[in-house]
């Protein structure tokens, strides 16, 4: 896994479907490993594949469209919601994207990926419907993530926009720290928090 | 100003803020299962590290566990190593394992109440989505993932944002036939899957303060499905007698002690929500869901959105949505064939709702080409449905009482129904394969569910009702 996230420009996967839960993400028959490594090869693997052959591509999901490809994935809105599944995180990272693209994340899974440097950028609708738009007629369109500036730019139309990430959070990334390093820094604070509250 | 029920538990639990970013929240009770865990403990590993509080991590196995010959090793051989692997895990840190063959096994928010673990004001987390399950109890109780998990087991906290804080009052009587989950997926059909995302819900209101407690469980359930980070409920005396005697209640002195606290627990008349929705109990109707989330659900009397009622720009996720599940747009849900009826899950899997459905097809008996599963959430609720006679009405009416597991709400273990067909489940979700490859799920609550395995079709249990 690659820790920390600077700049990335990549062309994008778009899937442009809305409430994308993390059951399609990784369905949970999947869930039954005890590592995090090789969940990449069934994501979506039920919009990937006809009745869970491998040989019958359901050709017209993006993933199995050639036109299509790079370190970015686009989802309509409330991309990640239902099951906590940390898995559909390791998945989409471990499939080879570093950034999320949607209008709207569900809570849980926005956790899951900032925890694995995947980064969920969240745009408005307009730029979202851009990014389809711009894709859809030409594939080959590179967005630029800038998380030091914060920004998303697409490259050919020269469109951008701002978006949020709290500072913490940030600095995790671009500098390859963990929550659990912040947290194991803080035992003495807890202990002393847990006798007060006794 | 007067402060939330969230907040006064949410305060009382912060041991840091960062300046703009998260705080560190204190967890009071870590509830784990074998699906999330095993990469946790795994990195605990790596890191060199202890479980920092075992005593207040409590684990089960119920994801991956077959329903029926639990007694027999299980087959599916990953499953079988997933629950060995949380076996050794609990028996290498110091964890206290309900493990299958044990009497408290069962589903993860099932147990919790149960045992009395889960008490007013705490936090508790889980690496599961249904965690805000424990908020009918006045917790902020919320599902993480497994490298949250890891966290907690390492340190007792996680680095969370506050949520902004939403109530929902339902005020009135519920109409007969209606229930708490009608009242959950009438509240999720208004605001859709994503309505309350950021958002912590509270609860209230006379139709709230009128459920019992596992109706209650059943409301905060599912609060999740439409996004929100968890669902909370004030306590009043139906919580505090739930919980007095539990196995895990505190006793004496400490109840005592316990109940003053608890009593301090609601949202001061001054306090501020960042929203508010008010619901008319009345307007309820017993609710099934059309679509693939459980947003897309309409009153038992009501019709499926035609396509003129859809936004143009969400039109072709809703066109696929009701492709897959073999549904015209426009049309009556009544009288749609089912093939398989599940009644079970974290949401709809304690005894209330056993008794629910017992009392209501006792001298009925399913229909012929329909396969009814009956799946309790706990070893604890299957022993007291046996000695309550409830599996003799069920064994009659054709019904068949399987042992206690997640069963065929995720389509993870043995249980799950076929491609194709439909099953008119009490679960969750009713996500693309949510049940297995290409099944198709109507959600319903535990009596509606139980009409269309008497008539074979989804039914308007309100007219069966009428009968008797």
């Amino acid at each position: 896994m690659s820790k920390s996230i600077n700049i990335i420009t990549s062309t994008v996967v778009p899937v442009n479907i809305e409430n994308i839960d993390t059951d399609q993400i990784i369905p949970a028959r999947f869930l039954k490993a005890t590592s995090r490594e090789g969940f990449g090869k069934n994501l979506f693997r039920d919009w990937r594949y006809e009745d869970d052959d491998e040989s019958k591509l359901k050709k017209d999901f993006p993933l199995n469209d050639k036109r299509y490809n790079g370190k970015i994935l686009v989802g309509a809105k409330n991309f990640g919601c239902g099951s906590s599944r940390e898995h559909a995180a390791w998945s989409i990272k471990d499939y080879g994207f570093d950034v999320v693209v949607s209008s709207f994340f569900a809570d849980i899974f926005k956790n899951n990926a900032l925890n694995n440097f995947l980064l969920p950028v969240v745009v408005s609708d307009d730029f979202l419907q851009k990014i389809f738009a711009t894709v859809d007629t030409d594939n080959q369109t590179e967005i630029e993530v800038n998380l030091p500036e914060q920004t998303i730019s697409i490259l050919s139309t020269g469109e951008h926009e701002n978006f949020d990430i709290n500072n913490y959070k940030k600095t995790c990334l671009l500098n390859g720290y963990d929550d659990i390093d912040y947290l194991l820094s803080m035992r003495e604070e807890i202990e002393q928090f847990e006798t007060a509250s006794n | 100003m007067g402060k939330t029920l969230f907040e006064k538990i949410w305060e009382k639990h912060i041991i840091k803020s960062i300046e703009g970013g998260p705080s560190v929240l204190y967890v009071d009770k870590h509830f784990i299962h074998e699906v999330t865990s095993p990469q946790a403990f795994k990195g605990l590993e790596q890191r060199g590290l202890k479980v920092f509080r075992p005593q207040q991590v409590v684990a089960t196995v119920d994801h991956n566990v077959p329903t029926i010959n639990q007694h027999l090793p299980i087959k599916e051989e990953l499953s079988r190593i997933q629950v060995q692997t949380l076996k050794e895990n609990c028996e290498k840190f110091g964890i206290e394992l309900y493990g299958l063959g044990h009497p408290y096994q069962g589903i993860v928010h099932i147990i919790g109440p149960e045992l009395g673990v889960t008490q007013p004001g705490m936090t508790i987390v889980c690496g599961d989505s249904h965690t805000s399950t424990h908020g009918a109890f006045a917790t902020i109780a919320f599902g993480i993932g497994t490298s949250e998990v890891e966290m907690v087991l390492a340190t007792q906290c996680l680095m969370q944002s506050k949520p902004k804080l939403m109530r929902i009052n339902v005020e009135g009587t519920l109409n007969r036939g209606v229930v708490s989950k009608d009242i959950i997926l009438y509240i999720i059909s208004k605001i859709s899957a994503s309505g309350a995302t950021g958002y912590a819900v509270e609860y209230a209101g006379s139709a709230i303060k009128n459920l019992s407690m596992e109706a209650r469980m059943t409301v905060c359930n599912m609060s999740i499905e439409m996004g929100a980070r968890c669902g909370i409920i004030a306590p009043d005396e139906t919580t505090f007698s739930y919980i007095k005697g539990r196995k895990f209640a505190p006793t004496n002195e400490d109840w005592n002690k316990a109940l003053e606290y608890w009593e301090t627990l609601f949202s001061d008349d001054d306090a501020k929500f960042d929203a508010e929705l008010n619901i008319k109990a009345e307007e309820i109707e017993p609710m099934i869901t059309y679509g693939t989330n459980p947003g897309m659900g309409i009153g038992i009397s009501g019709y499926v959105p035609s396509l003129n009622d859809v936004d143009t720009k969400d039109k072709p996720s809703y066109e696929k949505s009701l492709h897959y599940m073999g549904i015209e747009p426009g049309a009556s849900m009544k009288g749609k064939k089912v093939d398989y009826v599940f009644i079970g899950s974290c949401t709809n899997a304690r005894i209330e709702d056993l008794r629910m459905v017992a009392s209501f097809i006792k001298g009925k008996h399913k229909a012929n080409d329909v396969e009814v599963w009956v799946v309790p959430g706990s070893k604890q609720v299957e022993k007291q449905a046996i000695e309550e006679g409830i599996n003799k009405i069920f064994e009659d009416a054709g019904f068949l009482l399987r042992q206690p597991g997640c069963s065929a709400c995720l389509g993870m273990n043995e249980d799950k129904i076929p491609a194709g067909k439909y099953c008119i489940s009490t679960s969750n979700r009713n996500f693309e394969g949510r049940q297995g490859l290409n099944a198709r799920t109507f959600l319903a609550s535990p009596l509606t569910a139980a009409a269309a395995a008497i008539t074979g079709e989804v039914s308007d249990v309100r007219e069966m009702m009428n009968e008797n």
